[in-house]
């Protein structure tokens, strides 16, 4: 089992990203949980949601105490949530930023292995608005043995509508803009 | 034929009410609401389900709404949770005992205060002696499956006993999984049209609801008692021809590795699932540790209960909610009765775990158990508090 834990801000679309990528894997004949943390929604207030992924039967139904990977979909989270929380060793952190792997792992001082993508740049030009939730699962799935590229597209063509193009592109990008610090 | 869905387990039970051809649903739209409303409310308005959707003031008027639809012969459906039950509850208990069939999808979520709004079970433990059938789910399949199961049984002639299904709020509602959801011919074969015994019709004038004096109150609820307490049969036989149908088999109790077990976890709703990891765990260090799901509430089922923890020495129960100056939680007072005819009954130990949404992963029933079994006597505790 694999468990992924998407950190955003309310209203960028965190708890989105976990539900296409879950639709995607259980279009897979996989199987697949997503669910936001649960409480009142606010808007611009740091969120995170999860999803796992399985080739059995999921049980566990707690929050991900020790995800596999974390998905970092807002760059000001980076200061002020420790996204890191339990990632486990072997693990990676990818996140939405500028700037280089080199130059977060120095900030930061992360441990595991990272990976970068300027998710908010390719968001302004390919959709016009911030909103990373796409273009963000580009930067997963192009790090991660998840799933084929391909079963995402369905789900993001179901949920986007005539905006689904756009979104596939950004989300096209991200898969191949994406830089891993081993 | 079935198809294989990733979905919402709110909106796949939204899903199932439509698919169950439901005439009424009547409603309080916002908090504490969840989407399993607002989806119908959407299926009703662009056309894909012929019902009356009422979206009442408050609860109160949703339950009261329900009663005479149902008494005027419709197939019946509400949705509520927490405080929302609080305010129904009145009506909750004047449906029954005017033997109403309806359904009820339960979203359960803890009562004020502090104002919460997250998961735990003390809103059902309200109710519990409101003459309602009461069935947990652990999953979102579970919970589609039984809107079909759950008009069926409450319709019978045998039963006309309205049927809620407790589903744990946000822990499963707000939850995307896969759900595998049943062709129409498949619900249609399942749960015929609704064919009342008796219902308010101008033509035909009855009376439903009337007085009730000293002489004959207490013969009402005898009746009332004999009825609810003969409805087993017609449960077991709404799950078993559902099975036959499906593959997919429900039981007044669900177990667990309880083969030779000496330690036996009890739990309701979400919490099975996440537990049966735990039992795994144990079992692979050599615990003789068992699970059992008390799936459904009311009619307690006491035989299969005592059935299912047989040759154990230890029973440790989890409950979602207190019951204050009792004997712990509700849940564990009644496995306390279920035992207690026993010559030699097990040890019960109880737990109050995830309160107000307080997260339970599979290594607190590991420590729950440990602890169960170093301290003796029998006990309860609130577990997980921070000190």
């Amino acid at each position: 089992m694999i468990e992924i834990r998407f950190h955003g801000r309310g209203g960028q679309g965190a708890v989105t990203s976990a539900e296409l990528l879950a639709l995607a894997a259980i279009k897979e004949g996989k199987y697949a949980q997503a669910f936001p943390s649960f409480g009142p929604e606010r808007r611009g207030a740091p969120v995170v949601a999860f999803c796992r992924i399985s080739d059995e039967k999921i049980k566990v139904r707690s929050v991900i105490y020790q995800p596999d990977i974390v998905l970092v979909l807002d760059p000001s989270i980076l200061r002020l949530v420790d996204v890191g929380n339990g990632l486990k060793a072997d693990g990676i952190l990818i996140t939405n930023t500028r700037f280089s792997p080199e130059e977060i792992k120095n900030e930061l001082g992360i441990q595991t292995r990272l990976a970068t993508v300027d998710a908010t740049g390719i968001a302004r030009q390919e959709l016009g608005i911030p909103i990373t939730n796409t273009t963000m699962l580009g930067a997963l799935l192009s790090v991660a043995d998840l799933m084929d590229k391909e079963s995402l597209i369905e789900p993001l063509n179901e949920r986007f509508g005539r905006l689904a193009a756009r979104n596939i592109k950004a989300f096209e990008r991200a898969y191949n803009e994406t830089k891993i610090l081993e | 034929m079935a198809t294989r869905v990733g979905i919402e387990v709110s909106i796949a039970a939204a899903e199932a009410v439509k698919q169950a051809n439901t005439d009424v649903i009547a409603a309080y739209p916002i908090t504490p609401q969840t989407h399993i409303v607002e989806h119908l409310s959407e299926l009703v308005n662009n056309g894909e389900l012929d019902a009356e959707f009422v979206p009442v003031e408050s609860e109160h008027s949703a339950m009261s709404v329900c009663s005479g639809s149902s008494a005027a012969g419709a197939r019946t459906f509400t949705c509520t949770s927490s405080q929302g039950l609080a305010l129904m509850s009145e009506i909750v208990y004047a449906v029954s005992s005017l033997r109403l069939p309806m359904l009820m999808i339960l979203a359960n979520r803890s009562l004020n205060s502090p104002l919460s709004i997250w998961n735990d079970h003390s809103d059902v433990m309200s109710i519990r002696d409101c003459g309602w059938i009461q069935v947990f789910v652990e999953n979102g399949q579970e919970v589609y499956d039984h809107v079909f199961i759950g008009y069926r049984v409450a319709e019978d002639r045998n039963v006309l006993t309205p049927f809620i299904i407790n589903l744990d709020g946000f822990v499963l509602t707000h939850v995307i999984e896969p759900i595998e959801m049943l062709d129409q011919e498949m619900v249609d074969r399942y749960l015929p049209p609704y064919q009342p015994l008796y219902r308010l019709h101008p033509n035909q004038p009855v009376s439903i609801g009337c007085f009730g004096p000293p002489v004959l109150f207490t013969e009402t609820k005898r009746a009332q008692d004999e009825a609810f307490n003969s409805t087993m049969p017609h449960i077991l036989k709404g799950w078993q021809e559902f099975g036959d149908l499906t593959g997919r088999y429900y039981h007044p109790v669900e177990t667990y590795k309880t083969e030779e077990a000496k330690v036996i976890v009890v739990t309701q709703g979400s919490l099975g699932e996440t537990a049966s990891i735990a039992i795994d765990t144990l079992r692979g260090e050599g615990e003789p540790v068992g699970l059992v799901s008390i799936r459904l509430w009311r009619p307690f089922p006491f035989e299969e209960f005592r059935e299912a923890v047989k040759g154990a020495e230890l029973v440790v129960v989890m409950d979602r909610a207190i019951s204050y100056g009792g004997p712990g939680g509700p849940l564990a007072g009644e496995i306390r009765a279920a035992l207690y005819s026993q010559e030699v009954h097990p040890r019960v130990v109880n737990f109050i775990i995830g309160l107000g949404g307080r997260d339970v992963a599979p290594d607190d029933f590991v420590q729950m158990v440990q602890q169960a079994k170093a301290r003796p006597g029998e006990w309860y505790e609130i577990y997980g508090v921070r000190e």
